[in-house]
């Protein structure tokens, strides 16, 4: 299980980066949600990997540790209003500069033709 | 009552303050959101200063809830953290001050920002736990994603997307890093963290290593340090002088933040761990005080050069901390207070001089003549001698204290021509802004756009801030001392964390 976990943390992380270096917004924005995912999948295996445990001591086996699901949960909550946020972000500037170019550098040029 | 829970009511204050300006005020509501954000920054401030009063003898630990430390989340006030809490208090009120005289009707909701703003940095400066640490950066991000768009505009949507994504893979890495730290100490309060990284043996000190190293990654992106901080000079000279301004606290929260974590988690008794990022800030750093230097000379535009000055000082501070004696910590934290001071007038000022000079703005070119050009020339002056470094104001002193604390022979022969060049390099960029903004002006009337008074004002609260920092350099550098020793012992604070903790009913 953990070797699965990690090949998928792994995966989802190098596409992220992958898509987090493109030059335009759209790919990045994705980019930025898949670290995301990425990152709420690793920080839930902080607290080790146990199927089918109580999060409370003495109650089970082996007790799963609570705390990265509390972790995670206000990390999603962050995550996803962030990336709405940047979403409306990347459309207005999409609007408003013309392009979804995030370091066009032919801007400061064609700026003085339009 | 108010004693026992000073240590929060920082972070309480602005928040209060910023709901209550979210209701809705009728026909004219800016009149009373102005009010209100007035009256709490200045409520803030007096607190700020009665925590300073009350951390001289005691570290102040205050266990939210009563959840006792390491379980439950601590806030925690030492002298460190009273000091950035006070500088922040002391540079908002003057700025919001300034704000309130038309600025902050460019776009909703600014002044409900501006406190979320402080609600944030005052929450990073005096949280105990690390993913504390990480929702307040959150939340001072979130408002300055919000601020650094205030008034709208091609240039500023720009630098706020650079930003904005930046900063979000930031938050990523410090997640991720959070996960390697738990994952290794189960542990998430600072004090606590300490004591278990520096029991850690081998491979497991290793990963901590990694989880400490990627920390430096997100703290060095919120300073600014050099291949880290090309979303600066755009992002502070792009948006309002406002918002520059209060942003000239925001590279300081990175800073305290690498002070506070690598002192005491990975600081000198940490184990395998001791001293993991030395040699990394002395080279970076110093670094950075070249490649600002050189942004400063540069620059065309007056916000730019001040950007950049920003960054001069973010290389001066750092490269002054991995110095890592006391004497050393003491000097970065006065030339702090006297960089954050100069740093949020000059930005003001900036502001002022670009309306007032009306189409070339903050340009460095020739122009139109101002209404108020004699006081702008002479609070230029000051400002510009003060961060330059040229006797009698506080970046003199503080330049000193920094290069005596530099003794052996590689740090002298670096650090100096490093600093006493890149002050040489800033006088002359801003004695050329100076004189092409002040003296080669067009003949025939000035502009007619003036300011009032209480703009003016707000910019001479800031600099006779730095004046004070002279007179009373006596005082603030024993304190700083003070604050310089207590970082060398963390044991007590973790002592105070770890015993203490909860003792607030």
């Amino acid at each position: 299980m953990e070797t699965l976990y990690s090949i998928t943390v792994g995966t989802l992380t190098a596409c992220s980066v992958f898509l987090i270096l493109r030059g335009r917004s759209f790919p990045i924005v994705i980019g930025l949600t898949m670290l995301s995912y990425a990152v709420n999948l690793f920080l839930f295996s902080t607290g080790r990997l146990v199927i089918n445990q109580l999060p409370l001591v003495g109650m089970s086996e082996a007790s799963s540790d609570p705390l990265p699901q509390a972790l995670v949960l206000t990390a999603i909550v962050i995550g996803f209003a962030m990336t709405a946020y940047a979403i409306i972000l990347a459309v207005r500037v999409r609007g408003e500069i013309g392009s979804d170019e995030v370091n066009d550098y032919n801007y400061a040029e064609q700026e003085g033709q339009r | 009552m108010l004693a026992n829970h000073l240590v929060i009511l920082p972070i309480l204050v602005p928040l209060m303050a910023a709901l209550l300006q979210l209701l809705p005020w009728g026909e004219n509501p800016q009149y009373y959101r102005r009010i209100i954000g007035i009256v709490a920054s200045s409520v803030t401030l007096i607190l700020a200063i009665l925590l300073v009063i009350s951390v001289q003898d005691q570290i102040l630990v205050y266990a939210l809830g009563s959840w006792q430390a390491p379980y439950g989340i601590v806030l925690v006030a030492d002298k460190l953290s009273a000091l950035m809490v006070a500088l922040t208090a002391v540079l908002a009120l003057p700025v919001l001050i300034f704000a309130c005289h038309g600025e902050d009707n460019l776009g909703s909701h600014f002044q409900a920002l501006y406190q979320f703003q402080v609600v944030g940095i005052m929450g990073a400066f005096l949280t105990g736990d690390l993913f504390n640490l990480f929702v307040f950066f959150e939340i001072l991000l979130i408002s300055s994603y919000a601020l650094l768009m205030h008034g709208g505009g091609k240039l500023k949507l720009r630098a706020t997307l650079h930003y904005v994504v930046l900063n979000l893979t930031g938050s990523a890495i410090f997640l991720i890093s959070l996960g390697v730290l738990y994952g290794i100490t189960g542990t998430l309060n600072m004090a606590d963290m300490a004591d278990k990284v520096a029991a850690l043996q081998g491979d497991d000190a290793a990963i901590a290593r990694a989880g400490g190293m990627l920390l430096f990654v997100v703290f060095a992106l919120k300073a600014a340090l050099l291949p880290l901080y090309f979303w600066l000079p755009q992002a502070y000279a792009n948006t309002t002088g406002t918002v520059a301004a209060l942003f000239a606290i925001m590279t300081k929260v990175g800073i305290y933040a690498i002070v506070r974590v690598f002192t005491l988690i990975f600081g000198a008794d940490g184990g395998e761990s001791a001293n993991l990022i030395q040699d990394w800030l002395w080279w970076l750093g110093l670094f950075t005080i070249l490649l600002g230097s050189a942004g400063v000379l540069g620059s065309r535009d007056l916000r730019l050069v001040v950007a950049y000055l920003v960054l001069v000082s973010v290389g001066t501070m750092l490269t002054t901390l991995s110095l890592g004696h006391t004497d050393a910590i003491s000097a970065m934290l006065f030339y702090l207070v006297h960089s954050t001071l100069v740093a949020g007038a000059l930005f003001l000022l900036a502001d002022l001089i670009a309306e007032q000079r009306g189409k070339t703005a903050s340009r460095i070119v020739k122009g139109r003549k101002m209404a108020q050009h004699n006081l702008l020339g002479a609070m230029f002056f000051l400002a510009a001698i003060t961060v330059i470094g040229i006797p009698p104001l506080s970046g003199f002193l503080s330049k000193l204290f920094i290069l005596e604390a530099a003794r052996t022979g590689a740090q002298v022969l670096l650090l100096w021509p490093l600093i006493l060049g890149a002050t040489f390099l800033m006088m002359i960029a801003l004695s050329r802004a100076g004189s092409r903004m002040f003296w080669h002006t067009f003949d025939g009337k000035p502009n007619e756009t003036a300011h009032p008074m209480w703009q003016h004002a707000a910019v001479m609260m800031l600099l006779v801030g730095a004046v004070a920092l002279t007179v009373f350099a006596n005082s603030v550098s024993q304190y700083t001392d003070a604050i310089a020793t207590q970082l060398a012992t963390p044991a007590e604070y973790i002592s105070a964390v770890l015993q203490t903790g909860g003792s607030n009913e």
